[in-house]
């Protein structure tokens, strides 16, 4: 077949007189691709001939799909609407079964859901103001189920399902220490590199292991760890539930009898709260580490002088309060992604943002207790 | 067959589901009585999931009663409650077989839970419902190992790990092939006829229909609840309800695999 711009005069065809009966022969593949050419033919060459009857031969057609048989009703349509008299000629059968598939009610039928209007700014932020209430109101519900089955765990430790504690200690834990250790050594050497721009002018290489010491263990530690068990673990825990919401699987736990915060969340929970201050003291001496080789080769400290200097200047209580704070991080993002998990209705997309929000509300989360620790721990050391 | 004469085992009571704004089911009525197996059907979306999650306890009616055995599930006790989980076995839509678990430890899961069993005899226990289900020696495989209806049989063996006195059904044979899903129909029979399970099962495949139901009851969207009830074969010859007659001709008329299958 030849392109349709080629043949385009010969696609329609006119014939009849201006204010009379005019004939128009429609010929070539009126299809999806094509019917814009037709309509934009037909109109040209009918704009003034002002019809009073309209008859379309269909002889020629070679084909006809539901997009152009619609184009002809549309014309039938116009034409009534001008009270123009309107019929086909010589419709091939292919082509009457083709217009009996459209239902031409259904171009008219409104929306059975109204549109969703445009909304003001002020309408739009109290919505958004209500569902984050809504959400911490939900969070908040959740705390306290997860705190009570926390307890019951611990009242009845039998009732744990200690394999799969395990099995996440291992998935949060053990397959993270790769990233963890590559990012706080690099995080220690970073820190250390710059601050020794700056003290080696003043000769003060040697505060260079307090700098990173203190860094690394009251901060930086803690808030990478759970940064990173938040991208790694959190997710994973919301898609997982997620995925068991959508499959009814958290139906069937519950049909027989099971909690599911109970039996989901408390064994994710308590492998986080085992292993991230774990992991935090590992991402400690990484960081340390990554200061003492700068130290060592570029500041002329011997990595005797650097341990000590660091041991000097971290306190027992900086220690203390990095492990607190990170099982506080830990027991947030497990509650959250578990939370968000729980959450998900409907189907996969769900879950994939169920996953998302985990991450976001996890590092939300972490670095509001970060600050709410800073100004308390403050209190508490100079008290 | 049909007891009319005992209490009803389950009693669903002007029960009305709503979903924010949309009203799924409004005022439904309904008995299910000990041993028979009740058909619930109606066009995808009409609620038939909706009514059945009500009568397993996971939705809580927004007004009415589901009392199973006597018991409103809304008001029940823990006590009651765990007492009435080791009564009912489902089988959900989906298998929804745990993914992370062996077929042993799925089946074994509710097993352990409801009883003080010794490890060897829950695994005994185990491959006996395999076999019951025509999955013997497939206890250690995962779920995602296993065929559409493989997993429906092993999620059917798990609903009934503790020999539930009613076995919920949805949609049992979606997905499968037809020979498959005959073969699960003969089973979900073969069950009732032999522990007199009752068995309440949605399910709109007009064969099994045929085939398993002792009463049907037929659920419509815009009517917001039942528009008919009855025996299959009854309804199918004598109903005048338009409704009612498209869905039981909608398969080829006569030549149909219920037709044969009924003989
Ligand atoms: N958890 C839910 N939240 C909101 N709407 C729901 C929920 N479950 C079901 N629905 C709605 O209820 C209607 C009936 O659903 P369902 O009972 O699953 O239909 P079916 O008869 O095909 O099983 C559907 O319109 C569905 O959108
Ligand atoms: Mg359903």
């Amino acid at each position: 077949m030849a392109e349709p711009g080629e043949r385009k005069n010969d696609l329609v065809q006119v014939r009849g007189e201006r204010g009379g009966t005019i004939k128009l022969f429609l010929s070539g593949r009126i299809a999806l691709d094509s019917i814009s050419l037709y309509t934009e033919e037909i109109r040209k060459r009918l704009s003034d001939l002002k019809p009073k009857e309209l008859i379309v031969d269909l002889t020629n057609i070679e084909y006809l799909d539901s997009s152009g048989a619609l184009i002809l009703l549309e014309l039938e349509g116009r034409a009534k609407s001008q009270a123009i008299a309107f019929s086909f000629d010589n419709m091939p059968d292919e082509v009457h079964r083709i217009m009996g598939l459209i239902n031409r009610e259904a171009l008219t039928t409104p929306s059975v859901k109204t549109e969703k209007k445009r909304e003001y700014l002020l309408e739009e932020i109290g919505e958004a103001s209500f569902a984050f209430y809504k959400d911490m109101r939900r969070i908040l519900i959740f705390v306290g189920e997860i705190l009570d089955a926390l307890f019951h765990a611990v009242r009845n430790p039998r009732l744990v399902r200690w394999d799969d504690v395990l099995f996440y200690v291992k998935r949060a834990g053990v397959d993270g220490l790769p990233i963890l250790s590559l990012l706080s050594l690099l995080m220690g050497l970073i820190i250390a590199f710059m601050s020794s721009l700056q003290l080696k002018q003043f000769g003060a290489n040697i505060y260079v292991a307090s700098l990173v010491g203190i860094a690394i263990i009251r901060e930086l530690g803690p808030m990478m760890t759970a940064i990173i068990v938040a991208g790694r673990s959190g997710s994973a825990f919301a898609a997982e539930i997620g995925t068991m919401r959508v499959n009814e699987e958290v139906d069937a736990l519950v049909t027989m009898g099971f909690d599911p915060t109970q039996f989901l969340a408390v064994p994710k929970v308590l492998a986080a709260m085992i292993v991230v201050p774990i992991l935090t003291l590992y991402a400690d001496v990484f960081g340390i580490v990554g200061g003492l080789l700068v130290g060592i080769t570029g500041l002329d400290l011997t990595i005797h002088t650097y341990i000590q200097q660091t041991v000097n200047s971290v306190t027992l209580f900086d220690f203390a309060s990095s492990l607190i704070k990170s099982v506080v991080f830990a027991a947030l993002i497990s509650g959250i992604s578990c939370q968000r998990g729980l959450q998900v209705r409907g189907g996969a997309e769900a879950v994939g943002a169920a996953a998302t929000s985990a991450v976001v509300s996890s590092i939300f989360l972490i670095i509001v207790a970060d600050s709410a620790f800073a100004i308390m721990l403050y209190y508490v050391q100079w008290s | 067959m049909a007891v009319p004469e005992q209490d009803p085992i389950i009693i669903v009571e002007g029960l009305t589901a709503r979903f924010g704004d949309d009203t799924i089911l409004e005022g439904v009525n309904l008995e299910v009585f000990p041993g028979e197996v009740l058909v619930i059907l109606g066009e995808s979306g009409c609620g038939k999931t909706v009514l059945m999650k009500h009568m397993i306890g996971l939705f809580k009616p927004c007004e009415g009663r589901v009392l199973v055995k006597g018991i409103d599930l809304a008001k029940a006790s823990d006590e009651e409650r765990h007492r009435l989980r080791m009564e009912i076995g489902v089988l959900f839509q989906s298998g929804a077989l745990f993914g992370s678990m062996t077929l042993s430890e799925n089946i074994g899961l509710p097993i352990s839970e409801y009883t003080h069993l010794p490890p060897e005899i829950i695994d005994h226990v185990v491959k006996m419902k395999l076999g019951l289900v025509n999955l013997a020696g497939y206890e250690h495989h995962m779920p995602a190992e296993l065929s559409g209806g493989m997993k429906k049989r092993a999620a059917l063996a798990r609903a009934m790990a503790l020999d539930p006195s009613i076995l919920f059904f949805d949609e049992p044979s979606s997905g499968l092939d037809p020979v498959t899903a005959a073969g699960l129909d003969f089973l979900i029979k073969e069950i009732n006829t032999t522990m007199g399970t009752t068995m309440v099962i949605v399910t709109h495949e007009l064969a099994s229909i045929m085939n398993i139901a002792q009463r049907v009851i037929m659920l419509d969207k815009n009517a917001q609840g039942i528009i008919a009830e009855g025996n299959p074969h009854e309804l199918k010859e004598h109903s005048r309800d338009p409704r009612v007659i498209a869905f039981f001709n909608r398969q080829p008329p006569k030549t149909g695999k219920g037709e044969i299958q009924n003989g």
